[in-house]
Parts: C-alpha cells; sequence; structure tokens
C-alpha cells in the first residue's frame, strides 16, 4: 500500500494552466491563498514536499509555535491509520492543515475553519514510514506551526 | 442504499460536538493490487458540514487520510434537534449526503 498522489482531470490540468498563465503575466503574486475561498486545493496536494505544499497552499512560510498542540502517538504500529489532533489558543483561526513529511504528497487534509467553528480537528492520515508530523494554524492571516516525528512500524503506504 | 456517512452531533453548552465517519476506500493510486496492477486513486478530496444554512467546517483532503475517514470537530451556536448538513464528493465526481439531527 501506499500514499499520495490523486489522478487530475483534464478539466484541472487546464485550470492549472490557466494559472501557470496568469504568473506569467505578473497576477500570480499572491499565490492560491486557498484559505480566502472554499476551491478544492488541487496543486497544493500535488506537491512533493511539505516546503512546496505549504507555499502553494498559503503562499507564505510557518513560524513554530507553542501555541498549536500537535497530538500524535510516539510510536505508530501500523502507518495505515495514525490518530492525529491538532487544537490551538490561538485566536481568529481561519485554517489548519496537517502534512506528513515524507509521504509521497506531504499535504494530507486541508481544514478551513469559519467563524464560530472551534480550532481544533482531529482525524486519522495515511504514514508510508517514520517521519514528521506539521501542524499548520492560520491565524489573522500569520501561519503558526507544530511538529512531531512519528515513528512508523508497518508503513501505510509500502507493503 | 444506507448513507456512507455515520455522524454523532452532541451539544453540550453553546457547543456542538461532531464526529463523522465515512465508508470509502481512500485509494491513494500507490497501491497495487494482488496482480500488480496498480489502484486508481479514489479519495474524497471536499466533505462539508453545514448548519443553519452556514458552513461550519469544510475538509479538503487529499489520498493521505485513512480508509473510512474519521473526523471530528466542534462548533459554536448549535441546539437539540438542529438540522446538519453533510455532503462529500470524491475525485472521481461521487458524492453523498445526509442530514443529522444534533442531540
Amino acid at each position: 500500500m501506499t500514499c499520495g498522489s490523486p489522478s487530475f482531470s483534464r478539466r484541472l490540468v487546464l485550470q492549472g494552466a490557466g494559472s501557470v498563465a496568469l504568473v506569467g503575466l505578473g497576477f500570480g503574486t499572491v499565490p492560491a491563498v486557498a484559505a480566502a475561498n472554499d476551491k478544492y486545493p488541487e496543486d497544493a496536494f500535488r506537491q512533493k514536499g511539505d516546503a512546496d505544499a505549504i507555499k502553494a497552499l498559503y503562499g507564505k512560510t510557518a513560524e513554530a509555535s507553542d501555541k498549536v498542540k500537535l497530538d500524535a502517538p510516539e510510536i505508530a504500529e501500523n502507518g495505515a491509520v495514525v490518530p492525529i489532533a491538532v487544537a490551538t489558543a490561538l485566536t481568529a483561526v481561519t485554517s489548519i492543515s496537517f502534512l506528513v513529511s515524507e509521504n509521497p504528497n506531504a499535504l494530507a487534509a486541508f481544514y478551513v475553519i469559519p467563524e464560530g467553528t472551534v480550532p481544533a480537528v482531529a482525524n486519522r492520515l495515511k504514514m508510508a514510514k517514520t517521519c514528521n508530523v506539521i501542524a499548520i494554524v492560520e491565524s489573522a492571516g500569520k501561519l503558526y506551526s507544530a511538529t512531531k516525528e512519528v515513528k512508523v512500524t508497518v508503513g501505510g503506504c509500502g507493503g | 442504499m444506507a448513507s456512507t456517512i455515520r455522524v454523532r452531533a452532541t451539544v453540550s453548552g453553546d457547543t456542538t460536538e461532531v464526529q463523522a465517519l465515512i465508508q470509502h476506500p481512500m485509494d491513494s493510486g500507490f497501491v497495487k493490487d494482488a496482480q500488480g496492477q496498480i489502484i486508481p486513486a479514489h479519495f474524497i478530496q471536499q466533505l462539508t458540514f453545514e448548519h443553519g444554512g452556514r458552513t461550519v467546517f469544510l475538509a479538503n483532503w487529499g489520498a493521505a487520510v485513512s480508509k473510512d475517514p474519521y473526523v471530528k470537530f466542534s462548533f459554536k451556536g448549535g441546539a437539540k434537534g438542529d438540522d446538519l448538513k453533510i455532503n462529500w464528493m470524491d475525485n472521481k465526481g461521487a458524492t453523498d449526503s445526509t442530514t443529522a439531527k444534533i442531540s
């Protein structure tokens, strides 16, 4: 088993081509800003590494913060089902995302948090192997992250 | 056909806690079957929760979300007996939706 890559419809490929064209014309200086709308961030989910995925998703980088509480196991016996949760004391949170650094595609989930929704999410992710899990909280336009290494005994992406 | 979505939404004080479990293979597109053929990617991309005509939670998922995905979140303002609408769409365009009562 392995994690990762979506298949892409022709329409989405064409949309991607369109946005590339915009970048070429200089309109792409504010990339994607996925958090501002409800569109599926196809491009960010296609990126290989965590840094590229964060860039594609938000167009900026995150700073580590102890206000982001990432709850993940030390050791995951089964990489196919790793329970991971995040909560934060930060206010004005607009989105929360989860990345698994060594997965074929690092971005695992991106949650839009409207006003009135508690900035805490729990879910279950697949992990290819032992690596870092990164949670990113977008608060008042800034990105805050927490990182934790999870040891995987049986990969959710290999066997 | 029974819905693929199972939801439990419970209100406590002014906060409604929602837990959802969905039946879906969440195939990543990297796994091979017994014949060595790649199983094509098939996973939920978007999952929305609506309360009182307002989206209270939107999940964008990649293929790294586990099979039969589970998610938990909370929002302010739900009341006992309110409807909570849940809807998902996967990368093949399939959808399913259900309406749960907040208890």
